[in-house]
């Protein structure tokens, strides 16, 4: 049975734990320190590829561009038998019918950014006529921007509002909500932004559009983990969790994989609750598969930049 | 959105199980250990004069690791006169510039070998090798760097007044962290002048023994630091001797206690640092993840071996059921096994011994009608291991509460007022240490004067610097180590 989102706002959709940023620190610090190896480090690997969202979000983006990278999605390193495909390719509305088309019949997904994307500053009907859009050229996911002048000023109740009514204008699409912590300033933001976009219907939270920094931090993907896990206590219903921006190597991808295995455990270690929103990262983990099959290292220049 | 589910039929999270990581040792091999080591005594490497040895295992496969030297009387009578002379000739003339340049020499040879050390830590005393690498060792070369900075400045931390050394101190140590422990008393002993003869705890000699080759390698004049080993009856002898101007001690509040009767007729001055039953105490307004952390780092740390052990956590009760399930879920992530795996959050107990003692409080527990909870691990066939273990419904005056276990195992209370919590916290024999967790600044300040303890950690816990004093109230000792509070146990004026 499905239920629409409450469509009020409630200041009782506010109230969590006080967050202490040293010990949120602390924890991740914690998290680099297991050592993976051998086998558990292939499967971590293995498990990050198929985990990405293969991202291009650029002006210059062409239709040439994001064919090219469509192509790299499905076919990471045909050097290397039984490589998996990424989980989606992420675009702008603009590119979403191109990357639909070129992924026919495959399984990765295209998400699209919307909602006046990476800003948001513009005007609510805008953003819901971009979220349609990008529905309307075969969107499987949409990933928004919260209005974080709004949610800076307390004007709680709007941010809430346009999240449900970007979520209704998904109709079948998967929302990812972009916080952007990086503008929100502390931990306890952090927080209050993750429960109001998990109460307003959201699919997946997001870090950041990638275009402002810091972008994801482990400390912040900690704090997001930790309000998924409350609302799973408490509700029984699992929300996907995207971090995005500045994670370009495998060890660094592998001490989030140790964090969600940690905090959220066994049920969210695949694509359909976690995403890596990167551009590089894909080539860093394929030139680890290589060192961990030869034992040496290989250069740069064997795997495509696209 | 799905439809709300109840409580009772959301399938429990299952952290830490969707991963298994591979095992990733630490080299034993770096570790060059003899298989017999001699008395350190007056700068040279000497036989035990009853020519008797005994073994050390390593606890988490109970292999012999070496054999180390029994000293008796006569080696503790050989060790002070060194140490005396020593003092004499030497150490208590030298300017105090050149005494700090030795101490500094110590500091980064400790920092040299440092990986060794660790692994030699790890080996001899069971703990994982992730605290003994970040913490233990790194915190005692710390201690080295800190007081060998104060040889030259005493004239300033007592101002207005002429520190003399005392003379010959007597150290003994305990088997939780032996190296660390070895810092804390030598590295402040010699900036303030003194001679040594030190005694580790029979179960774990062998980083006190490398240290001891470290202070040869770094030239110290002969007799100025002399490292005995044995057991109770070494230590006995060692108190005892009328050649001791002070005496260092950190162990059992039960020994404690005899040091102090046998000093009672002497003028020997004394430091105990003893047993604790610390209170670590969680409002409601607590960052709750992160005091579940705190509270993991502060009774699982070292496998619960640790004077100042968070052993008894007080959550108010209005967050109880959340924090409960919180911590378990928690617990369930933590790696028990092979302390050299750099994977391992809880490594072998110390001992046999030590291990059917926090046996023992389990089964009290269980038998006292609280509610046991307990880790999952699967523990290695051979060594001594003990599983995080928990236990809920303690009442305040079940001895799960009062007494010192020294190992993995956790007493919940609950408590409904602030000050309903200080009386609790402050009903023991011990003063040690206590932790307080609450968004509430006002708070901090308010418990901090109220509660009863050495130490009060505010969110956060087991956190140490070579700056800050440490030491107990009432059973818990007395005496201040570590900062310029540490300076005071070895001067006169």
């Amino acid at each position: 049975m499905k239920k629409i989102p409450p469509a009020v706002f409630k200041p009782s959709m506010l109230a969590g734990p006080a967050i202490d940023q040293t010990g949120v620190e602390e924890r991740t610090a914690r998290f680099t320190k297991r050592s993976i190896k051998a086998v558990s480090k292939m499967q971590g690997l293995l498990l990050t590829l198929r985990m990405i969202d293969l991202t291009t979000l650029e002006g210059k983006d062409s239709v040439g561009k994001v064919e090219q990278l469509c192509y790299k999605a499905l076919h990471l390193h045909d050097a290397f038998e039984g490589l998996p495909t990424v989980a989606a390719i992420c675009v702008y509305p603009s590119h979403v019918r191109t990357a639909k088309k070129a992924l026919q019949g495959s399984s990765v997904k295209v998400a699209s950014v919307a909602t006046a994307f990476p800003s948001g500053q513009s005007h609510l009907s805008i953003k819901l006529a971009d979220t349609r859009f990008a529905v309307e050229e075969g969107a499987d996911e949409i990933d928004m921007v919260i209005s974080r002048g709004k949610f800076l000023e307390g004007e709680f109740a709007y941010v809430f509002d346009e999240i449900a009514s970007v979520k209704a204008a998904c109709g079948a699409a998967r929302l990812k909500v972009i916080l952007e912590t990086g503008e929100l300033g502390s931990l306890d933001d952090v927080r209050k932004a993750s429960q109001l976009a998990i109460a307003a219907g959201a699919d997946f939270i997001k870090t950041s559009t990638g275009k402002i920094q810091p972008a994801a931090t482990l400390p912040v993907t900690l704090v997001m983990l930790e309000t998924i896990r409350d609302h799973y206590y408490k509700t029984g219903t699992m929300i996907g969790m995207k971090p995005a921006g500045g994670i370009s190597t495998s060890k660094l991808a592998l001490h989030y994989l140790v964090m969600l295995n940690e905090t959220l455990g066994a049920d969210w270690m695949d694509p359909h609750w976690f995403r890596f929103g990167a551009s590089s990262l894909a080539n860093n983990v394929l030139m680890q598969i290589a060192k961990e099959r030869e034992g040496c290292y290989q250069s740069a220049n064997y795997f495509s930049v696209d | 959105m799905a439809t709300k589910k109840t409580k009772s039929s959301i399938r429990p999270l299952r952290p830490g199980s969707g991963w298994t990581y591979a095992p990733a040792p630490e080299s034993a091999a770096i570790a060059r250990i003899d298989e017999q080591y001699e008395l350190f005594i007056d700068g040279k490497w000497q036989k035990p004069s009853g020519g008797s040895y005994f073994d050390s295992i390593n606890p988490a496969n109970e292999k012999k690791l070496y054999r180390a030297a029994l000293a008796n009387e006569k080696d503790v009578e050989k060790a002070v006169t060194a140490a005396r002379k020593a003092f004499d000739k030497y150490w208590k003339k030298m300017p105090p510039a050149e005494r700090g340049k030795y101490i500094f020499r110590v500091a980064r040879l400790m920092q040299e070998q440092a990986r060794e050390l660790s692994i030699m830590e790890t080996l001899d005393g069971g703990k994982p090798i992730r605290e003994s690498r970040d913490f233990d060792v790194p915190m005692a070369c710390n201690h080295f760097f800190y007081y060998a900075g104060w040889a030259d400045k005493l004239e300033y931390a007592f101002p207005n007044r002429t520190p003399k050394p005392i003379g010959v101190a007597a150290q003994i140590t305990p088997w939780n962290f032996p190296l660390l422990m070895a810092a804390w008393k030598i590295a402040p002993a010699l900036a303030t002048g003194n001679t040594i003869v030190l005694k580790p705890a029979e179960t774990t000699s062998l980083t006190t023994l490398k240290l001891a080759s470290i202070i040869q390698e770094a030239d110290l004049p002969p007799g100025v630091v002399n490292i005995i080993t044995g057991a109770g009856n070494t230590g006995a002898a060692l108190v005892r001797h009328p050649g001791i101007n002070k005496i260092a001690f950190t162990g059992s509040t039960a020994v404690g206690k005899l040091i102090q009767q046998e000093t009672a007729s002497s003028n020997k001055k004394l430091t105990l640092e003893l047993g604790g039953k610390a209170a670590n105490i969680i409002f409601s307004d607590a960052p709750i993840d992160q005091a579940v952390e705190g509270v993991v780092n502060g009774i699982f740390f070292n496998q619960g071996h640790v004077c100042c052990a968070g052993s008894r956590v007080y959550v108010q009760e209005s967050i109880a059921p959340i924090f409960l399930q919180k911590l378990k879920d928690r617990m369930a992530t933590l790696l028990v096994g092979d302390p050299m795996d750099k994977n391992t959050d809880i490594g072998a107990i110390n001992s046999a011994e030590q291990l059917e003692k926090i046996n023992y409080y389990i089964r009290l527990g269980k038998k006292e009608g609280s509610l046991h909870y307990e880790n999952t691990a699967t523990l290695p066939k051979k060594g001594f291991y003990c599983r995080p273990t928990l236990f809920t419904k303690v009442a305040q005056s079940s001895r799960l509460a009062q007494e010192e276990i020294f190992g993995p195992v956790l007493a919940i209370l609950t408590f409904r007022t602030e000050d309903e919590v200080i009386e609790k916290a402050n009903n023991t024999p011990y003063g040690l240490s206590a932790g307080v967790w609450t968004d509430k600044g006002s708070r901090i300040f308010n418990m901090s004067k109220r509660l009863k303890a050495g130490v009060v950690w505010a969110n956060s816990y087991n956190l140490f610097d070579p700056t800050s004093p440490f030491g107990g109230y009432k059973e818990s000792g007395y005496g201040r180590e570590g900062g310029l509070h540490g300076l005071s146990p070895y001067v006169t004026f």
